[in-house]
């Protein structure tokens, strides 16, 4: 009798999923292709990192949006109120503890910008609990009312941090340490984009592990994939909602403290002007994907800066640009995420 | 009857609507005569554009379920091109013609390619690249300051007839002499009413139901043999044209094109509340929301004003009823018309006129 059934061997192995390489190879080649453009490595250094930490805080700020997108299908256009919120709440520890930030020590500088992200992040947390609760709560499903209630809940928060802070720009000086560059060579590295890297990067591992590694990270890639299963299997996809909303805006907060010791002057539009940036990123990284939307955020910035240095009317329209190209060649974003 | 097919026999079917909007349209055709003085002329010149741009952009949010960014970018076209036109080829009506027909051009491209582009995905795609390629070109207006002026704008003078100086008659009607600011209102009044007139007999038309069929089920519009894909860009394509022509109007009426009052976020959502608040889906939301806005933002103020110098012993509560602050509580007010009353006030006052005839 011949076998009815092909059945593979057991030791063999499942299927790997195939990991798609070549957008991971875009930055580097993007970076090196610019070196000759450029002509000098030492500013190229300082471009690239420039550009690199620029890309991290705008992650900072596009992780939780793309998440939140992917894992509950709600795009919230208020999400850059959390980043404005996040950067107001630091003034609130960084202006009265002013002689720890003016102290020329290293730890009391970190301790202090340390304390300012933590309340922002706790700040915008709730507040992201509070804001998915009251405003999105009742247009889950709908797109059409997601717009315009969290375009209409931008616009409360924008008034509200004027009511509360005051209508003026506030100033937000770097702590005294982080000031200046480190100089090697010839380049000159900002210390504040430095530490902005490693922030951007402990950021972006440790979200990657927490997905990969842990059951909760589990849960929301399977509830990316397919809520209506996880619910199905007993857990309370609601739950998981909440939390990933509630984390996606501390990290806006993140994001917003990081932006504004950058800029080192707040406005209350602060939010609503990275907003079309870091829509531009999880475009290009594909809704929903957050290792896409790293991808996107570091092409951005680093095209963004390079564009800055060697045709600055081109760098008005580089992101839109740089958009419009990765679109043509993936029409759904670098790492379409399979659902959407 | 002449009314019914002026209206596309889309009559206003509340009593408490016809009534606010003969008030409307009686109040803008006299404002010159009945309301003297620069300002109150300047406020209905206001309204008559914003009917426009707002029943405009109502056509793709409200008609089509299209949500864009980007219909600042096209009233911003519309205003640019007449106004640098004229400040390139000196106050002639060829320069208006030529800024005009560049403008709609330039629109209509921008308008077919996003449309294109975008409008196969998600409602939410489009109006995430609108509100970028928007923005873009908001930054591009206000930096290439050799050709636009950059921040600062461009004061034009319009043709000789527009212009205050000129007069018509010699004599005075009604304590107003006939001058250039008066041809330039009634040039922009009727404008308006023309096209707004001509927005109701396109959502009216069987195209119109065709966009209506769009927003409430897309797949089954499709099924029914539609290309969605076609009508959506056509809509898209539309409303840019009238944003562009709601543009040129206030150019020729400011006398002045700038980044701040043609292309920045603030008109957007100035828009956004507008339809919301006044009603989607229902042209004539754009005539009562406009006008309330409108008056609202140039007289409400004042109000607000006093009552927080009345609270000024409480320091919270004071800051939250400064004039600046009125954005704040029409934030508010449209959140809560998106849940209770998406239809807005025009639905609103509909469905009581219809709950009162079948009791």
């Amino acid at each position: 009798m011949t076998k009815i059934l092909n059945v593979a061997p057991q030791d063999t192995a499942l299927p790997k999923v195939r990991v798609d390489m070549v957008p991971l190879l875009l930055v580097p080649v993007l970076a090196l292709l610019m070196l000759p453009l450029v002509g000098s490595f030492p500013t190229w250094v300082t471009l690239t990192v420039a550009g690199l930490a620029m890309g991290m805080m705008v992650f900072m700020m596009a992780s939780g949006l793309t998440l939140i997108f992917g894992l509950m299908d709600v795009l919230n256009f208020g999400h850059g109120a959390f980043v404005s919120v996040g950067a107001f709440t630091a003034t609130m520890v960084l202006l009265p503890m002013r002689s720890w930030v003016e102290a020329d020590s290293v730890w009391m500088n970190l301790s202090v910008v340390g304390m300012a992200i933590l309340l922002a992040m706790v700040v915008t947390g709730l507040l992201g609990w509070a804001f998915e609760r009251i405003i999105i709560r009742p247009v889950y499903g709908l797109h059409l009312k997601q717009i315009l209630i969290t375009m209409g809940g931008m616009i409360v928060a924008e008034q509200l941090i004027h009511v509360i802070w005051g209508a003026e720009q506030i100033p937000l000086p770097l702590p005294t340490t982080f000031r200046g560059a480190f100089i090697i060579g010839d380049a000159a590295l900002e210390k504040y984009r430095l530490i902005a890297v490693v922030v951007g990067l402990i950021v972006f591992v440790s979200m990657f592990l927490v997905l990969n590694r842990t059951k909760v990270g589990l849960l929301i890639r399977a509830g990316v994939e397919n809520g209506e299963m996880v619910e199905a299997l007993g857990y309370r996809i609601r739950t998981l909602f909440v939390g990933v909303f509630m984390a996606g805006s501390a990290l806006a907060g993140l994001g917003g403290v990081m932006w504004g010791l950058y800029k080192e002057t707040l406005t209350a539009t602060i939010g609503a002007e990275i907003t079309v940036l870091v829509f531009i990123v999880i475009i290009i990284g594909g809704l929903g994907s957050v290792g896409g939307c790293f991808i996107g955020a570091m092409l951005v910035a680093l095209a963004a800066n390079y564009a800055g240095f060697l045709a600055p009317k081109v760098a008005l329209v580089s992101d839109i640009l740089l958009m419009v190209t990765v679109l043509l060649w993936r029409p759904q974003g670098l790492y379409p995420v399979a659902k959407r | 009857m002449i009314i019914k097919t002026l209206l596309s026999g889309d009559l206003p079917r509340s009593r408490i609507l016809s009534a606010m909007l003969l008030a409307v349209l009686i109040g803008l055709i006299l404002a010159p005569f009945v309301f003297p003085g620069a300002r109150s002329l300047n406020v209905a010149a206001t309204i008559c554009v914003f009917v426009v741009l707002v029943a405009s952009y109502d056509l793709l949010l409200g008609y089509t379920g299209v949500v864009s960014f980007a219909h600042t970018m096209f009233y911003g076209i519309g205003a640019y091109g007449v106004g640098l036109a004229l400040n390139g080829m000196g106050p002639s009506w060829w320069a208006v013609f030529v800024g005009t027909s560049g403008a709609l051009a330039l629109s209509l491209v921008l308008a077919l390619v996003i449309g294109l582009f975008s409008l196969r995905v998600k409602a939410i795609f489009y109006a995430m690249i609108t509100l970028a390629v928007a923005s873009a070109f908001a930054v591009l207006a206000s930096q290439l300051s050799d050709f636009t002026g950059g921040e600062d704008g461009r004061t034009f003078r319009v043709p000789e007839m527009l212009q205050p100086g000129f007069r018509l008659l010699d004599t005075e009607i009604l304590g107003r002499a006939i001058d250039g600011k008066l041809i330039t209102y009634y040039l922009v009044f009727f404008s308006a009413l023309a096209l707004f007139l001509f927005m109701l007999r396109i959502v009216n038309s069987p195209f119109g139901r065709v966009l209506q069929a769009i927003r409430e089920n897309d797949f089954r519009a499709e099924a029914l043999g539609y290309r969605t894909v076609i009508y959506r860009t056509l809509a898209n394509c539309l409303g840019a044209l009238i944003a562009t022509l709601a543009g040129v109007l206030m150019a020729l009426w400011l006398r002045y094109v700038g980044p701040k009052t043609m292309l920045s976020f603030e008109v957007m959502t100035d828009i956004l509340l507008i339809v919301v608040i006044g009603g989607m889906g229902t042209v004539y939301g754009a005539v009562i929301g406009s006008a309330l806005f409108i008056l609202a933002q140039n007289y409400l103020q004042v109000m607000m004003g006093k009552a927080s110098v009345a609270m000024s012993g409480i320091p919270f509560l004071a800051n939250l009823f400064h004039p600046d602050r009125w954005l704040l509580w029409l934030g508010v007010l449209f959140v809560l018309s998106v849940y209770f009353f998406p239809t807005g006030i025009v639905g609103r006052l509909r469905a009581r006129a219809l709950t009162r005839e079948r009791p």
